[in-house]
Order: C-alpha cells, then structure tokens, then sequence
C-alpha cells in the first residue's frame, strides 16, 4: 500500500490555506457498572469476565440504562455550559460488526441530552472559544485482537478473537461545532482543546480520561478553505489519535497532507483516515463502496429521559470549580502575568505549583522551582512534570532551608537533583552531600585570608574605595569554599577586613 | 374424569390439598403429550425428566408443609420465546437451532417460583412473526379442531397444546394479536397484558414496543390465575410498570357485567369478515346487553390505519432486534470455511437461518428505517399509533370496554394465505390496534361459525392498566355462553 | 409503477446482512412492492401536527442505580459460541478499516 503523498510546509500551507477544524472526543465514564447492565468496567479484567446477557446481547436481553451515567453526562454539559434537554431519546444506530455484540450501538441521535455549549481554553495567552454542539451517550464496543498476517493488524489477518469486556462501558461523546480562524494556532488549539476537556472531566471526577487505556480517545477533523474562498473545503476524520502530542501532530500533519493535494489541483475525498503514533502519518481507512445508512430510530427498548429542572439545578449548585475559574482565581492569588499562567498551564503544572504552595510555599516560589530548575530536568528526561519523584513537600522543605538560610539556590538545586536521583529526603541528601552553608565564622575568616593574600590588587582596589571590585573576592570565595559559603556573609567580612564600609 | 381435563385452579387445589400429586398430574400430561402430539405438533421440546422432577420437588414441599402457591404443581408449557436455562430455546428458527440460554426469562422464573412444573417449550411462527405457525423451521402446528387448518400464530403450539388438553395453561406473546387470536381460533380463552405489565426480559424480542407476553388458558379464571403469577414490576425491563397488577384473579371471579357501558367498535365488520364471525359476535353482544350491558357503538376512525402501521413499526423494530442473529457469539454459523470475512459468514449464515418471512420483514423494517424513506414510513407509522392511542382514550371516555370479533375469519387451512403476506396479515386487523396503544385485550370464546363449524372468538379491549376489566366481562360472557351450551366450547372439539 | 425495485431489494439484503439468490431477489421484489404499496396509506392521516409515538406508554426516567452485579462466568458466556479461542469468541476475518 503506498501512503507517501507529498506535503507541503505549514508555514506555506497556512499562507495559501485556512483550516477549519471539528474535534470528536469519546470519554469513557468511571461508572463503576455498564451503561446497560450490571457488569463491571474495571479495566484489565481477563477475557469476557465482565460479560452477562445484557452487554453479550444474548436472546431475550433487555437494557436499563445506568443512573450515574446519565448524571455525569448531565455533569459534563452543565460544565460545557450545554443546554440539558427536558425530554429526549437514545436510537439505535444500526449496523453490523463483530465487536458490538448487537449489531446496534445504543446511542443517541437527533435528541442528545446536552447540546450548544462552549469549553474557553488558552493558546498563548490568548483565549479561545471552542463551541460545542452537542454531548450524548451511548455504549462502548468490545474488542478484537486480530490473529495472522504480518503486524496483527485487521488487514491481512486471518481471523479475530473477541473479548466483550468493554461492550457496554458508558461512553461520552462531545462534538464541538466546526472551529475556524485558528490559523497558525489550529494544531496548538486543538490540543489544547482536549486538554482542558481532559482537566474539566477530572475535576468533574467523571471518568479517569486515560488516553494510553483508550478511557478518553478523539476524533480529528480537518479541512481546508482556501484563501479568499466563501465555502470549507472536504474534510477528513482521522481516528485513532491517542495522546495530547498526537492530537497537535494529526492536525498539523492533515494540514499539510491536505495542502498539498489541493495545491496540486487534487480533490480530498471525505473519508476516516487512521493515525500512526509511531510515524505520526495518517492513512486512508478503507473506501466504503456505499455510503453507510445507520437507520437510527427512537430505542423502544429504554424509555426518554427527563431530567427535572430540580434535579439539573441541583446538579449545576454542586459542580466543583472548574478549571477556569480555578485558574484564575489562583492567577489573582499568585499576582502572575497572563503569559506566566499560560506557561504553566502549557506545563501542565498548575496542580503542581498549587499543592506545593499548599505545602506552605510563597507562589513566587513554588513557581519558580517548578516552572524552572523542575521543568529545565523533566524536559531532559522527556517526562512529564507531574511523573517527576519528587512531591510539594520536599520542596517546600528545601524552600524552608533556604529561607533559614541553611541553603542558598545553588546548594537547593543540588538538594533537588538529588532528591530526583533517589538519594531521600531533602535532609537526607544535605547530610549525605554535605551541603550546608558555610556560615562558620572561622571557616570562612581562613577561606577569606587565602583568597585576600592571592588577590591582593582586587584587595587593594576595594581599600581605594572601588567597592565594585569586591565581587570579585566574593566570587573566589564562593569557588573556594565550592558554593558553600553564605555570599552576603562574606562580602560583609572581606569588606570588614579591608576596613571599608559602604 | 381424567386429570388433563381439569382446570388449573381445580388441579391446584388438588395438588394443595394432596388429593393427587404433582408427580400424577405431571405424568397424566405428558402421557397426553405422547399420545395426541405426534398429530399436533404443539411441542418443540418435551422437558421430561425436568418436569417430572419439579413435580416432585413440589409434592416433597407439599409433604414438608411449605405453603404452596395456588398453581403449584400444575403444568404449564411454554412458548419457545422465553429463555429457559434447562431446555432449549430456539425462537421456532432455524438460526437458534439447540440453543442453550445461560438464563431464565422472568416470566419463566417467575413461574417456576410459584410452582408450575414446564411440560416443553411450544412451536410458534420463527420468532413470532405469522399468524398461523406455519412459519415456523420445524413444521406446522396443528388446529386440535381439524388438523388440516392453522392453530392461529404466531403463539400456535401453545393454544394448540391447551386446546388439546396437553397442557392446562401455557404461556404466549402477543406483539400484533398472537396470543388473542391463535385462542380465538382454537376456542380458549387468551390475554394481552397490558403492554408492561408483564416482563420481557428474556423474551426473545420480536418488535420490542409491542411485545407482551401473557396467558392462555382453557377458562376465563386459570387465564387469570396465571397472568397473577407471573405479571408485576420488574427492574430488568425499563418498560414494566411500577403499579401493582390489576386485581385480575378477583374480576375473573366476580364475572358480572351489569351497568358497565361496552363499546362496538363500528369500524370492525363489512367486507373481509366472514358471516359467521359476524353472527356470533352480534349474538355475544346481544347477550352483553341481555346481562345488563349497556351497548354504545363508538367510533375509532383510525383504527382502520393500524394494520399499515402495525407493518411497519414491527419490521422497523425486528429488523434491528434480529441484528443479534449473526451466527459470531451463539447459535448457527454458515460458511466459515478460513477464507470467507466475517461479513460473508454473517449473510450467509442469516441467510440460511431465517425463514422466508422473517427476511421479508427484516428488508421491509430495513426499508421502512432508511434515510429517504424514515419520515414516510416509520415516522408516519409512528404518528398513527398516536392517533389509536387518542381513539382509544376517546372511547374509554364514553364507554368501560370495547368488543369487536377477535379475527375476520376462523382459522383457515394450512397452506391457505401461505405465499400471500398481505391476506395472512389481515388475520391480525382486530388486535393490532390494543398492540400500538398498549391497552389490555382478552379473547373469550363465543360459538362456532355456521360455515365451517370452527370456534369464534370475541374480543374485548379495557384501557391501559384495565386488565381487570377483560376478566371481568370475560367471565360474564363465560359464564353465560357456558349455561347455554352446556359446558365450555371446547367440548364440542373432536377429541383426539 | 413500482415502489421498490429489485436492486433496492438487493441493496436492502446487503444492509440487512442477507446473502440471497437472484430468485429470492426476484421474488422479495415482487412482494414487498406488493406490501410497501399497501402501508404507505399510513402517510395519508400522519399530518404534522400529529407528535409520533416511539413507545406504547409515555413512561420516563427509568434507571438502574450504578452496581456491579454477578456477571457470567466464562464458561457460561462461552458456551453457545460456535468458536473459542483463549477465552475469546473466534469470528471469521473482519473487513474493517484499517486500525
């Protein structure tokens, strides 16, 4: 199969082009049974362990739909500032595979239960409003592992294997409306998008949002207008986009695939392209010789839901702060610049700083630590800031030395290295390291006789009165005793010394 | 007078007072089941060694002083659309030929609590589409009046089975008429629950807003015994009721009719119907009146739109309720043979598992739901079953129950309407509208057609949660007819 | 003239996952023109004012609180399957999309 088609750059690609884009993201909700019966979600559970006549659709089986689920997708669109519906329906939407043991997935089609909504999210500094259409429910599928040929993927195997634990797991799913006039910003944007989505569902406490286990997977759509043009262009789907990277990855990288078919005069045909993590290419899904017709009609099996006025407002009184409002709430708290806020955020390290100023630390500080010296050693490692071995209250410990006065920066940075290495606590890695200050009055009195006889012109310099020069007998002090010493207490002994005041 | 001809109220208060066992009565059936099924065909499966076994269990309740329920230890036969963990359930198809359910329908579990020992499964149209069990893959059921005519359907093995004495109750569905008219058309007494008032879970889904299981019964008070025991709320179907059951078994009792306004439907009769049926049933009216009825005629205008409706929300519906069929998880598979995708086997093993009328109504439902046509037809459909609903709660202002004959016609020969879908679906032209409102309707015999001697029954149509209501005219008009004749209508039957 | 036509038919046995023969074709054709001609009266009463009716009753809000409840065993899950394969149902090749 030959899938190599020529890109064009994204700079010239954005120059000649406006993309428009559409995000589809699937939640899986952390209920604790099915949508429709009784069995288990757990993730990991040996092969159909988690299966009973409901979610096996075994002859005679009837759903009843989960009350939780139904108050956590109620949850979410009050968070997306939906509309929740007085009165609607699942459907069925039908058709035939062998992970969906009905051959119909319990969904929801003309009638969602929360519709027009909208999620703010930041790109640099600036935000974005990202609307939203609609957010319905519907039934997660099993899942096959395909046997034979090559890579174990469907195309060349010579059967499938089904395992039906996951059919039936509740399944959010959030459409935003087309999103244009991102420009530049469309991969950035899009990414994110879903990252914010990602934040409001762990504040709602609705699902664990996963993307490595597939709890919170999405949807790209992309399409490109071309300059001057009244009407968007074809758009494409690209499935199987399972990390925030990958989300800005597919978008840029549809951008450029698509400009360059149409800078060559070529059409883009409306199809599901899938995404590579490893290449980060996307390929066409298989063409469909007939459009699919899903025949959706009103599920007789489950009765409408109507959710009473009471019950929403009720559930809008107790939905926790949201990520927003969080932010900003604690941007005032912290007196931080908007593009400060922005770097954290891009950092992911607002619980972060939050918790370790929880843990007592001034917010300059605990932003600090962690936006700089923490951030400069996750980026080399390539982890993320969260996964670092190291908590709020180590660092708020080594903040409190260094206020003591125990430590300076240079000597915490080497506490924090050490904590990141597995050496223990900070104090532990100021015993082992021997990292106190200097502050010994008799230590540095000789550390400061050396350096004042082996730099008598600099010493004689500051006698005349040119007190500048005294950083530098600061400084060799300060390589002397290897970064120990308490600089401020040295200047003022050589300046003692030298029998000049300032 | 042998224990099969007995009642199941009767054969309850033996068994309870230990006049006869379980075991006996269990034992009298099935040898009546050897004896006349091969010439019937009522029985798909014959639980022998189960039941006699579940006889025994309530005979050893019984001896240990357990309380036992009024039906305890009576026999009932069930049709092959309920799951049952212990016996085959095959839907009369092909497709779920020696299926084995994990489960036991509600309905089945329910009655197995109370008591009632399972004879077998019966035949039925392939899940449950006919009006005749002529549909079914393993042969045609046969009328116990004359075996050269339809049992009625799709519930036909088991009217068939009461009819003739096999079984003194059995259990049907009833989605467009296939529990009240197969009793029409035997001469037995059969029950549409209101809709939810009894559970589907496990049954096998035909059209899944319609379907409503319920009785048969040879007398107007077993019918009512049995809806008891196995009707009431329940928590695995979304669309069971959350009332309590209409107080049926006492309306049976009490079977009286004086005042009660009763409606005629005019729009039932006229071309289509034959004499016959049309002089029973004004003689069954007549007789409501003569009980102290007050006889109204009403009006349902749309009524005459329900069978096009009918035939297309049941397609829509069974279409994606057949989905399940695809021979990947249980039942048949057809060619698989390592080289064929899982798509062609899926078409292929439907293709070979369903019968000619169950694909009929597959690609007829799958029409009626496609993009294009939904509005047309499904959306249409849908809209008349608004306008019965609005006809029937215009009735139920002005009158108590509806009568009209329970069928155009009494039951026909087999092979008749066999190729000819649209004269085999007017079988259904009475009951269907009850089917799209939900509303309670019951069939009690009422005489024998001039022409062809076979069994007339009468239909009588209560309001949504008025079940009670059918037993109560039922057993008016039981009671009545039955000191006209002499006995019940069943005994005029050649016996077997 | 007709209401459906043979390949319609045709195209209804392929979404309905029916494999048939050219004569089963030819003779659904026939009759379900015969049956869609007679039920599209339907459309004759079904004005626009008319709300449609999904279900028999106009029940709503019925739920089931979020417990786990016993599930199958393997065995019992497994058991009807026409193939097994470590703890898995055995389907013939699937012709998806590509993952």
């Amino acid at each position: 199969m030959t899938t190599t088609h020529s890109v064009m750059p994204f700079d010239e690609a954005l120059e000649r082009f406006e993309p428009v884009l559409g995000l589809e993201t699937h939640v899986e909700l952390g209920t604790a049974s099915k949508m429709f019966c009784g069995c288990s979600t757990a993730f990991g559970a040996p092969p159909n362990t988690h299966v009973c006549p409901v979610c096996l659709a075994l002859p005679g089986a009837l759903p009843v739909a989960n009350d939780k689920a139904i108050e956590s997708t109620i949850r979410i669109g009050l968070a997306l500032n939906c509309t929740i519906a007085e009165w609607c329906r699942f459907a069925r939407k039908n058709y035939f595979y062998p992970d969906m043991p009905k051959n119909y997935q319990i969904s929801q089609y003309d009638e969602p239960l929360c519709s027009n909504g909208y999620l703010d999210v930041e790109v640099g500094g600036e935000t974005v409003r990202i609307e939203i259409e609609r957010v319905h429910l519907e039934e997660d599928t099993g899942k096959s592992t395909h046997v034979g040929g090559a890579t174990g993927r469907i195309h060349g195997a010579d059967y499938s294997i089904v395992d039906y634990n996951r059919a039936g797991i509740p399944l959010v799913e959030i459409v935003t409306k087309p999103i244009p006039g991102t420009e530049k910003l469309a991969p950035e944007v899009a990414r994110a998008y879903v990252t914010e989505l990602r934040e409001v569902m762990r504040t709602l406490g609705v699902s664990d949002v996963r993307m490595e286990e597939g709890s919170l997977r999405c949807d790209v759509n992309v399409s490109l207008m071309p300059r001057g043009a009244g009407e968007w262009g074809t758009r494409t789907e690209t499935k199987n986009v399972n990390s925030l990277r990958s989300v800005e990855r597919a978008v840029r990288g549809e951008i450029e695939r698509q400009a360059a078919i149409l800078a060559d005069g070529g059409k883009i045909v409306q199809e599901t392209r899938h995404f590579h993590e490893d290449t980060g290419a996307t390929t066409s899904g298989r063409s469909k010789e007939e459009a699919q017709d899903y025949r959706y009609f009103p599920e007789p099996d489950l009765l409408p839901i109507a959710p009473s006025p009471e019950w929403i407002a009720e559930l809008r009184a107790e939905l926790p702060e949201l990520p927003t409002a969080r932010r900003r709430r604690l941007q005032a708290e912290w007196g931080v610049s908007d593009l400060d806020m922005a770097a954290m955020h891009n950092a992911d390290a607002f619980g972060l700083v939050e918790a370790t100023v929880k843990a007592g630390v001034p917010a300059a500080d605990a932003r600090k630590w962690w936006m700089g010296e923490l951030a400069r050693r996750a980026n080399e490692s390539g982890t993320p800031l969260a996964e670092l071995p190291i908590t709020p209250e180590q660092i708020a410990r080594v903040v409190e030395l260094v206020a003591s006065g125990a430590l300076n920066d240079k000597l915490a940075r080497q506490v924090l290295e050490g904590v990141l290495a597995g050496e223990g606590s900070p104090d532990e890695v100021v015993e082992a390291r021997g990292l106190r200050i200097v502050s010994d009055e008799g230590e540095l009195s000789s550390i400061i006789d050396q350096v004042l006889s082996a730099n008598a012109d600099a010493a004689d310099k500051v006698r005349s009165g040119k007190i500048a020069a005294v950083g530098a007998l600061v400084g060799g002090v300060m390589k002397a005793s290897r970064g120990k010493a308490d600089a401020g207490r040295a200047r003022e002994l050589i300046l003692e010394r030298l029998g000049v005041s300032e | 007078m042998s224990l099969t001809r007995k009642t199941a109220a009767e054969l309850g208060a033996l068994i309870a007072s230990g006049e006869v066992s379980a075991v006996e009565v269990t034992q009298a059936h099935l040898d009546r089941i050897a004896e006349v099924d091969p010439q019937v065909n009522a029985f798909l499966h014959v639980a022998t060694e189960s039941a006699l076994a579940q006889a025994r269990s309530v005979d050893e309740r019984r001896a240990a002083g357990e309380p036992l329920g009024p039906l305890a230890g009576v026999p009932i036969a069930h049709k092959d659309v309920f799951t049952t963990k212990d016996m085959p359930t095959t839907a009369g198809s092909k497709i779920l030929e020696g299926y084995r359910p994990p489960y036991d329908a509600t309905v089945t579990a329910r009655l197995r609590e109370a008591g009632l020992v399972i004879l077998g499964k019966t035949n039925l149209d392939e899940f449950a589409m006919g009006s005749s069990t002529e549909n079914s893959a393993y042969g045609p059921t046969r009328n116990p009046w004359d075996l050269g005519r339809i049992p009625g359907g799709s519930s036909g093995g088991s009217s068939a089975a009461v009819a003739s004495y096999q079984a003194p109750l059995s259990t049907g569905t009833d989605t467009g008429g296939s529990i009240r008219q197969p009793a029409a058309v035997t001469g037995i007494v059969g029950m549409k629950p209101t809709y939810g008032g009894s559970s589907r879970y496990g049954l096998i889904a035909f059209a899944s807003s319609l379907d409503t299981p319920g009785p048969f019964a040879r007398n107007v008070l077993d019918a009512a015994l049995l809806h008891e025991a196995f009707s009431g709320h329940d928590s695995m179907d979304s669309t069971s009721i959350h009332e309590e059951v209409p107080p049926v078994v006492e309306a049976a009792r009490r079977g009286d009719v004086a005042g009660l306004r009763v409606g005629v439907v005019k729009e039932f009769g006229g071309e289509g119907y034959q004499p016959g049926v049309i002089a029973r049933f004004r003689e069954a009216v007549d007789l409501l009146e003569s009980l102290g009825a007050k006889i109204v005629e009403v009006s349902c205008p749309s009524f005459g739109y329900a069978l096009p409706a009918y035939y297309l929300i049941a397609p829509s519906e069974c279409s994606s309720n057949l989905a399940r069929f695809d021979g990947m998880r249980y039942g048949l598979r057809v060619g698989d043979d390592g080289t064929r995708s899982a798509e062609e086997v899926m078409a292929l093993t439907r293709a070979a598992g369903f019968g000619p009328e169950v694909k009929r109504r597959i690609m007829l439902g799958t029409y009626a739901l496609s993009s294009g046509y939904y509005d047309a037809y499904y959306g249409s459909a849908q809209k008349v079953r608004t306008l019965i609903a609005r006809d029937f709660e215009a009735a139920f202002h002005q009158v108590d129950v509806l009568v009209s004959p329970t069928t155009p016609t009494t039951a026909f020969p087999i092979g008749e309407r066999a190729d000819d879908p649209m004269a085999m679906y007017l079988a259904d032209l009475c009951t269907i509208p009850a089917n799209l409102s939900g509303n309670a309707a019951i069939s009690v015999p009422c005489g024998l057609a001039d022409e062809d001697g076979m069994p007339v029954g009468l239909q009588i149509m209560a309001p949504v949660l008025g079940d009670d209501r059918c037993y109560r005219v039922g057993a008016a008009v039981e009671k009545a007819f039955e000191d006209r004749w002499g006995g019940p209508l069943l005994k005029e039957a050649p016996s077997l | 003239m007709s209401a459906i036509t043979r390949d319609e038919v045709a195209h209804l046995a392929r979404l309905s996952r029916l494999a048939l023969s050219d004569d089963e074709l030819d003779h659904y054709a026939t009759q379900l023109d015969d049956i869609i001609g007679a039920v599209a009266r339907v459309s004759e009463v079904a004005t626009d004012d008319i709300p449609p009716s999904s279900h028999a009753l106009p029940l709503t809000n019925v739920y089931r609180p979020d417990e786990v409840r016993r599930c199958l065993t393997p065995e019992e899950a497994l058991a009807a399957a026409p193939a097994v394969e470590d703890d898995r149902f055995r389907v013939p090749r699937i012709l998806g999309e590509e993952a």
